[in-house]
């Protein structure tokens, strides 16, 4: 078998750190190779050695057995590498086609490529109306939309980097039989995810790494997703299960909330109702952009709501700031980590000032008692696993997945009767999402409630008992798992979408 | 080639060294200036009358103290704001209001005897500039008005202001029509802390609110809630920071603060309201704060040499002839360096060989 792309012995340094030292792979022509990896093992660097976009310090690369040695990603697509990224760059006040010609080099937005484009579109059934304004495409729409653009320059290698964490159930496999007829005609594809499933799903080969160094190369389907995944984060992965489900009394109650969003983008809540008891795990599923965040913005308290809407403990917190809340043991874990849980200019000392109840210690009258709060930083650190030279350290130069350690450890290390979490693991390693999942679940064992927001539908399946889904701003009464299961989920979730 | 790579942790020694490195560059670059503009006079002695006659003559060391207290009590009032996020630009203005306050208040009690008569001068000094601020921070609350475009007018509205009150309501009755106020009688002036010098009780005023400063900044949750609003909003309503308060504090404080300093200018060295009561500290203070990276104490220093840039300035322009603008040319090189190379606390320079 012919290799599209050979990589031998790449090696790549920042300072002392080896982003990539002496991985070797290779991607055979008409397949799709997965790559697997946490946070840090060195898959972005990779990638962007492969596109052109950094060099390797060493080892040597071959595009169809010729020396490759791309010194920019422009010089990568003429070779026929494209890739689609996980965070999209389309312009939203601009046409599918226009968007489209622009990422073309020499083509003026004259032109016309309506047909080019729905040739792919019918081809590779990536459904897209060329005329169509990007801001009003879902986000599956404009992933899309971004695929189409890689296929228009006959790419022999495309790279997708996380694609389906942003999808739903429906457009996921949808997104599989593209890439599967994709790979049929020819083209190679290399796959970037932490999704084990699905990388055992559609992928023929896989390749791990794990802090810079080649793990293996093997066949994804000769190994269970917990070997993959121990693999991956080099440990034992505990198996996640609760060991006292005893649910009791009504603690917190969201009554009719409806909200219309001062965001002209923004998602109008409507008639949102959902109680929850104390020791349950509550879910909240959706895609992105259906109203989580102006939903989170009300119970944090960052916006107030009218009386009798959000009751907790017998109280009306309606009208209360999240600091009021924290004192009745209310604590919150936002999806966004840089700039709204966490400061990014500030040290972990600092930000650990963020979320705190009066009683603690940390401050009294207002006057700050450092030694206290550094202890509590220092214990969060250390219970959470948090990977930093000390509690001093900007929190802006700890890594996604570090920091969320950190700011789910500070809201838990509180002991909260209710939780609410965005997001929980998003960004976050296996090994890692796997302690923030155990650490949940404890809590909720204690007697405490939980609630989950998340577009991480596994994550949702694997935690809670009671799972609602959000769409266009309304939430859906909870999900009978034993009788509708997941396509009542799926249903819901598209439900309320745009197509 | 020449690149900047972030530090994970701000550098100790940078903290120190930066400072350092820019006031040598600013005096290298003043050196090579002073070599293109100085025909027959020897640019060592220049030198020395701007930089070293100041602190080396009693008299002229005196005066510069006088200049640094205004810089000193406005700079830390503003840096609160600055760090906030919140740009009040006009604090020249709330100095004039203050003074004009304070002022009225020491004419109203005229050859009234009484030590109860600075402290009230000193209240209404403070009251007339938060005033004057807090139209700053209304229109920005409930119109989303820019503070700096509203602070910065408001400077023109108050200068001409204290011109008004000066022809008008609060002119010397026996002063021949000139637009000056009567001369502040004794309770009404700051008392002398070095006899024979103007230099008033204003300096110490100004080290007591530089501790009482760093005491809120460091130790208290009021520096917190200003640090996290200014350099993360939403994180601050995430903590339950009221950001319409952190906007008043913020405009109160370095209102309040530049009035104080107005005040203290008028029933201090001036003596009495006049029109040439502004002298651009309230914009000068701007520069202070910032040398001094907002921090209070560090606010005493960099007043300090902003002081020294006046008083060096002028001894240049009155012994070699030299233009006024020196001592601004001065001042912008002082915040350009400095401004500069804080870049090297954040961030490590590497030095590398092109590749191919």
């Amino acid at each position: 078998m012919k290799y599209q792309l050979e990589i031998s012995n790449i090696t790549k340094s920042y300072g002392d750190l080896k982003a990539n030292d002496d991985v070797s792979l290779s991607i055979k022509g008409s397949s799709i190779h997965a790559l697997l990896g946490e946070n840090g093992a060195g898959k972005s660097t990779l990638v962007k050695i492969i596109y052109g976009s950094l060099m390797p310090d060493g080892g040597l690369m071959k595009w169809a057995g010729e020396k490759y040695s791309p010194k920019s990603p422009f010089e990568a697509r003429e070779n026929g590498i494209a890739m689609v990224f996980q965070h999209f760059s389309l312009f939203e006040s601009l046409t599918v086609e226009e968007n489209i010609i622009l990422g073309l080099n020499g083509v003026g937005l004259n032109e016309n490529f309506t047909e080019e484009i729905l040739k792919y579109s019918k081809q590779y059934g990536l459904d897209v109306n060329p005329q169509q304004v990007v801001g009003d495409l879902s986000v599956g729409e404009r992933q899309r939309v971004e695929i189409i653009r890689c296929l228009i320059q006959n790419p022999k290698l495309l790279i997708m980097d996380e694609p389906t964490s942003v999808l739903t159930p429906q457009e996921v496999s949808d997104l599989f039989v593209t890439l599967k007829k994709l790979a049929d005609d020819g083209c190679a594809i290399l796959y970037i995810s932490h999704k084990l499933e699905e990388v055992r799903e559609i992928c023929s080969e896989a390749t791990i790494l794990r802090g810079g160094k080649l793990v293996q190369s093997c066949i994804p389907q000769e190994h269970s997703q917990k070997e993959l995944a121990e693999m991956m984060i080099g440990k034992k992965l505990t198996e996640l299960a609760r060991s006292n489900i005893s649910v009791g009394s009504d603690i917190f109650s969201i009554k009719n909330l409806s909200r219309k969003s001062d965001d002209m983008y923004g998602v109008h809540l409507h008639d949102i109702s959902l109680t929850m008891r104390k020791g349950s795990i509550v879910g909240i599923a959706g895609v992105a952009g259906n109203g989580q965040d102006e939903l989170m913005e009300l119970l944090i308290g960052e916006k107030s709501s009218s009386s009798g809407v959000l009751n907790f403990n017998g109280k009306d917190i309606g009208s209360m700031n999240s600091h009021e809340r924290r004192q009745l043991s209310m604590f919150f874990v936002p999806e966004e980590r840089l700039g709204h849980g966490a400061v990014p200019d500030m040290t972990l000392d600092e930000n650990m000032l963020l979320s705190r109840p009066d009683s603690d210690g940390m401050t009294s009258n207002g006057v700050i008692d450092w030694k206290t709060v550094t202890s509590f930083s220092e214990q969060v650190i250390s219970d959470f696993d948090v990977q930093t030279p000390s509690s001093r350290m900007l929190a802006k130069s700890l890594s996604g997945g570090n920091l969320q350690k950190f700011m789910v450890g500070r809201e838990l290390i509180r002991k909260p009767e209710l939780i609410i979490v965005a997001q929980p693991t998003w960004g976050v390693d296996a090994g890692s999402a796997n302690n923030i999942h155990q650490s949940l679940i404890s809590l909720a064992d204690q007697g405490s409630a939980v609630l989950i927001i998340s577009q991480d539908l596994d994550e949702i399946l694997s935690l809670c008992e009671q799972i609602h889904v959000l769409s266009e701003g309304r939430l859906s009464d909870a999900v009978d798992m034993n009788k509708d299961g997941l396509e009542k989920i799926s249903q819901l979730m598209v439900g309320g979408q745009k197509s | 080639m020449i690149k900047l790579i972030p530090r994970a942790e701000n550098s100790k020694a940078m903290i120190i060294l930066s400072p350092i490195i820019a006031l040598t560059l600013t005096a290298l670059s003043a050196f090579v200036i002073f070599l293109f503009i100085l025909d027959d006079i020897a640019v060592s002695s220049v030198f020395f009358t701007l930089f070293a006659e100041p602190l080396l003559d009693s008299y002229y060391f005196s005066e510069l103290l006088v200049k640094a207290a205004p810089l000193m009590i406005i700079g830390l009032g503003l840096s609160i704001g600055f760090r906030a996020g919140i740009w009040n630009i006009g604090a020249e203005g709330q100095y004039v209001m203050g003074a004009v306050a304070g002022g009225a208040v020491g004419l109203y009690f005229y050859n009234v005897e009484g030590f109860w008569l600075l402290p009230l001068m000193a209240i209404a000094g403070i009251i007339g500039g938060m005033l004057y601020a807090s139209i700053a921070a209304y229109l920005r609350i409930k119109y989303q008005v820019n503070e700096i475009l509203v602070t910065l007018m408001l400077t023109y509205v108050a200068v001409l202001f204290l011109q008004a009150m000066l022809q008008g309501p609060l002119r010397n009755p026996s002063g021949f029509n000139f637009p000056e106020s009567r001369m502040f009688h004794d309770s009404a002036m700051l008392p002398i802390i070095w006899e024979g010098t103007r230099l008033h009780i204003g300096l110490i005023v100004a080290i007591l609110l530089s501790i009482l400063a760093w005491f809120g900044i460091k130790k208290h949750m009021f520096g917190m809630q200003i640090k996290i609003t200014g350099s993360a909003p939403r994180a601050a309503k995430f903590a339950g920071f009221d950001d319409n308060k952190t906007v008043w504090y913020s405009l109160l404080i370095s209102g309040g603060l530049a009035g104080l300093a107005g005040l203290f200018e008028a029933s201090g060295p001036a003596g009495q309201l006049t029109p040439g009561l502004p002298q651009f500290y309230g914009f000068t203070a701007i520069i202070v704060a910032f040398l001094a990276r907002l921090h209070p104490v560090g606010i005493l220093f960099s007043a300090l040499l902003i002081a020294l840039s006046y008083v060096g300035g002028e001894n240049v322009q009155i012994d070699y002839n030299l233009p006024s603008s020196i001592t601004q040319i001065f001042q912008g090189m002082l915040l350009f360096y400095f401004l500069a190379c804080d870049i090297l606390i954040k961030y490590k320079v590497v030095l590398f060989k092109k590749n191919n």
